[in-house]
């Protein structure tokens, strides 16, 4: 067995005081291999812990129990020349194409630098032909783009010259933070191309953090659902989406609008239905004894409040956390990857 | 920020920013009046027994004498100069300290960042000119103090604006996108600090310099006008202070008063409007529609 | 059939900037029957924003309404004086504006938030009459009573969201316009808050105006449909026609780019990029990034022109 190339082991991450405290990533476990040529999407509403996830992927955030394990090597203990290659190998498109513009620079700069420090071209011609090709290939002129500052370029453009720079990087693994919900819908699609592409023909694995299940639908091949923090169901994305078995998944969606006026909203999905929307606030981290999504649950019993579901199976590659499914085979939790193990 | 072209655009800025314009441009006009005006004047009048005493503005004397003999014209410009060139010291090492210290601080954290914090809030919290009046006094011959002198004596205090503001913009940005972005791309921590954050934060250096120029004069002035300091050089502060020794008000010796008085606001009405001037320069979201 | 109870006629906006006129809007017209829901749609930068704004009469320098009229209820708002478009809003016509939940008073409570544009359009309510008024309110958008006596930070942004339709609706306008009402809610909550507006509308019998660009919310909230494009319209019609049978090149590949359960892993984007609004493209605006331009739609802009009953669009493939 290989060492994974980043592995999350047993990550909880909290933040706040004492009292008042949030569990963003609750007892995490999950591994990503070099040459994993798949897309994994992990899917939530704010709060869940999906961006957590990723900035702890990152090393921009540190767990407070667990470790974060880079080649095998927790991140903290990386040499100097280890961890400038960790960044060499992990990537991020993050969401808002304007934040990482730095405005007083070019452009440019978003491509060259990188180029420049992990030395992939030998001289200036060869640099320049490098970005001007990324650039074509999301659909971008080089010449109405090069030499622009930020705010002389669209939204679009800018997150286009973003993922133009994940593809000339080439990186060991993409971490996208929602690249596309900044961006007009009718954009959406060329830069999903482009991100498919980079995992396809080249072969990176990219872990896609959004809320929007449709466009998770469409890129990725499996699909983590989060809630405060813990996973509740996880699999084969075209099984999750079509037939949803966690009530949470259900009620995520049911609630897609869509581009059909003639369903209803909540028919689209096999099996309609629309899952009753319980208006609760919010119970504190503290007072959480069993599933986090009890609360809410339509199908709550009292087995749900005693101590949080594992992982259940329902197939070979889907699990539910749901005690709806407990007389089935049961998944540790350091064995979520099993999960997504290339068929 | 933009990075705006050539001297034309400069002037179009100034034209739809006229705090900043007016400010720089009474600036320019102190500047002018410190320097060229030294032309026109024979510096030895400054001193005192070099003209005759309580003489009132005349076309010989067009700013009139006190009453130690001294030119007050000549005494103006040559205060203004000093008094400018002290507030300029006090800035200059007081930005130097508090960007060092700021970017230290906000970037890095941790204990170095507490260390720094504790004493910028101590500082902060001690009468700030009480300390200098201990420290202008205690220095040997505090009556033969030279420019360089004073104004490193009020830069032990001018530095703490400075480095908590620098500190403030430092902490927030360095959360943003951009910076994440240069650590993904391979940039180091001070290649982070010089290339990325400082460029952004030049506009809060300049509105820093400011202000700390500004508290510079304040406090020389403070410290002049109770006495403390150079008693032959014709400081602005020391101008007030030999007014007031010499009961220029109950001699009705109007001009004395007026003149320094005159020189120290237009000091003051600058900095204020180039501060303005520079806050509406550093939030583009209160800049005007173009 | 009566008249509709909105027409909009030739409205145009322009931003005058050092470079020239920007035309944000030019030469827009449309109708809204009573009680109807439409849906205005468009790309960022298209217009639509600012449509929102010239109805309310809210464009700022350098903006301005260059011309058109904006026919609300038989009265033409470009022509009113501040003080009788101040009594219009909110009586007639009421917006709820991008970000809006963003944009409540931290410091003053939810009830008075709520009652604050009433009292201040001269309605005269005792203190009884006034609580009374805040929990029918709170009923209406399906907010518990107690909220009215929290401040903003203390809620979500679902439950601030539906504060500001509760805050549009005080005083029973005919009409509410809603900018990207739901734009930074999560997908559960957009479809809580989405529910509550159209319930209020059948209730309350409102035309409602929903702006924004997501064409799946459109396909699931809205009567009728308008496309628009570089401040211009291309399309209006009924949802259904408008989605099962598109008339303009750009709104079926509008359509066509979203990601729909049956095509996954097709994507198909739109082409090029949005024209400048400062130099508008001659001809038909859209005709540098339409897959079914020829030489005519270079050469003359399309009429906005009825080629049904209720279905317009400016393209010469109808029009010509």
């Amino acid at each position: 067995m290989t060492t994974p190339l980043i592995e999350l082991k047993n990550v909880t991450k909290i933040f706040g005081g004492k009292q008042d405290y949030t569990v963003a990533l609750d007892d995490m476990s999950f591994s990503l291999d070099e040459g994993y040529a798949k897309i994994v999407t992990i899917a939530g509403e704010s709060g869940s812990g999906k961006t957590t996830m990723g900035m702890l992927m990152l090393g921009f955030y540190t767990p407070t129990r667990g470790q974060v394990l880079y080649r095998g090597q927790p991140l903290e203990e990386l040499t100097g020349k280890e961890r400038f290659q960790f960044r060499r190998e992990i990537q991020a498109v993050f969401q808002d194409p304007f934040a990482v513009y730095n405005p007083f620079y070019k452009v440019d700069n978003l491509l060259s630098i990188p180029i420049k420090n992990f030395k992939l071209a030998d001289s200036k011609d060869e640099a320049r032909e490098l970005m001007e090709e990324s650039l074509s290939r999301v659909g971008l002129r080089p010449e109405e783009t090069l030499g622009r500052y930020p705010h002389q370029l669209s939204g679009g453009q800018r997150q286009r010259i973003a993922v133009a720079r994940a593809l000339l990087l080439k990186p060991k693994l993409l971490v996208t933070d929602e690249p596309v919900s900044m961006v007009d819908a009718s954009l959406r699609s060329t830069i999903l191309k482009s991100l498919r592409a980079l995992n396809q023909d080249f072969g990176v694995p990219i872990f896609y953090i959004t809320h929007d299940l449709t466009t998770a639908y469409h890129i990725s091949d499996y699909i983590i659902i989060l809630y405060r923090g813990s996973v509740m169901e996880a699999g084969n994305v075209d099984s999750i989406i079509r037939d949803p078995q966690h009530p949470y998944t259900r009620l995520l969606v049911s609630s897609i609008p869509w581009p059909d006026p003639k369903l209803e909203w909540g028919e689209a999905v096999g099996g309609g239905g629309v899952e009753e929307i319980i208006q609760k606030s919010q119970v504190a981290f503290a007072d959480i004894t069993g599933c986090k999504f009890a609360p809410r649950c339509p199908h709550v019993m009292d087995i749900c409040h005693q101590a949080p579901p594992e992982l259940f199976k329902i197939e070979q590659d889907h699990v539910a956390t749901c005690y709806l499914y407990r007389d089935n085979d049961s998944l540790a939790r350091e064995n979520l990857n099993e999960v997504f193990a290339d068929s | 920020m933009r990075r705006g072209g050539g001297f034309q655009s400069l002037i179009a800025y100034l034209k739809r920013n006229p705090a900043l314009g007016w400010g720089l441009a009474i600036l320019v006009f102190l500047l002018l009046f410190a320097s060229v005006g030294e032309l026109f004047i024979d510096s030895e009048d400054v001193y005192p027994l070099s003209e005759p005493i309580n003489e009132i503005p005349s076309a010989k004397y067009p700013m009139g004498t006190d009453s130690q003999g001294r030119d007050l014209l000549a005494s103006l410009i040559l205060g203004t100069r000093m008094t400018l060139s002290i507030g300029m010291i006090a800035g200059i090492v007081g930005l130097g300290i508090g960007t060092v210290l700021g970017f230290i601080s906000g970037y890095f954290g941790g204990v170095l960042d507490d260390v720094i914090k504790f004493i910028v809030d101590v500082l902060m919290t001690i009468p700030q000119f009480l300390l200098l009046v201990m420290i202008a006094s205690s220095v040997p011959k505090p009556d033969e103090m030279g420019i360089v002198q004073m104004g490193l004596i009020v830069s032990v205090v001018s530095w703490v604006r400075p480095t908590r503001a620098i500190r403030a913009q430092v902490l927030s940005m360095r959360e943003r996108a951009f910076v994440m972005m240069a650590k993904l791309s391979g940039m180091g921590g001070m290649e982070i600090i010089l290339k990325e954050l400082m460029p952004n934060l030049l506009p809060y250096l300049a509105i820093s310099l400011a202000g700390a120029v500004n508290a510079g004069v304040l406090s020389s002035l403070g410290l002049q006008t109770l006495g403390i300091g150079n008693l032959r050089e014709p400081s602005l502060g020391m101008t007030i202070y030999w007014l007031r020794y010499y009961n220029a008000f109950l001699r009705g010796m109007w001009w004395w008063i007026l003149e320094p008085v005159a020189v120290i606001a237009l000091i003051f009405i600058a900095f204020l409007l180039i501060s303005i001037g520079l806050d509406e320069f550093a939030n583009p979201r209160t800049r005007r529609a173009v | 059939m009566s008249a509709p109870l909105l027409q909009v006629d030739d409205l145009k906006v322009y931003y005058h900037v050092r470079a020239g006129a920007v035309k944000a809007v030019d030469g827009v017209s449309f109708d809204l029957p009573r009680g109807i829901k439409m849906g205005l749609v468009g790309e960022s930068g298209s217009g639509k924003s600012t449509m929102a704004l010239a109805m309310m009469r809210m464009i700022k320098e350098p903006g301005r309404i260059e011309g058109g009229r904006v026919i609300l209820d038989g009265t033409d708002l470009v022509g009113l004086s501040k003080e009788e478009m101040r009594q219009t809003k909110l009586r007639k016509l009421a917006m709820i504006p991008q970000g809006a939940m963003n944009s409540l008073n931290p410091v003053m409570r939810i009830d008075k938030q709520l009652v604050d544009g009433m009292i201040d359009h001269g309605v005269v309510m005792s203190k009884s009459e006034r609580q009374d008024r805040v929990d029918e309110l709170l009923e209406m958008v399906d907010l518990a009573p107690k909220v009215a006596s929290m401040y903003p930070h203390e809620l979500s942004g679902g439950m601030k969201q539906r504060v500001c339709v509760a805050m549009s609706i005080a005083m029973e306008p005919d009409m509410v316009i809603a900018d990207e009402p739901t734009s930074a809610l999560d997908v559960v909550i957009q479809r809580q808050v989405m529910e509550t507006i159209d319930r209020l509308q059948t209730d309350l019998g409102l035309a409602v105006i929903l702006i924004g660009h997501d064409m799946g919310l459109m396909a699931q909230t809205v009567n009728r449909l308008a496309v628009m494009y570089a401040g211009k319209l291309m399309e209006v019609g009924e949802t259904e026609d408008m989605f099962y049978e598109p008339l303009h090149p750009y709104t079926e590949l509008l359509i066509s780019s979203l990601p729909v359960l049956e095509n996954k892993g097709v994507f198909s984007g739109i082409p090029g990029i949005t024209p400048s609004l400062l130099t508008p493209p001659s001809g038909c605006v859209f005709h540098t990034r339409c897959p079914k331009a020829w030489d005519l739609c270079q050469k003359e802009i399309p009429q906005f022109t009825e080629v049904e009953s209720g279905r317009w669009v400016a393209c010469h493939l109808h029009t010509a």
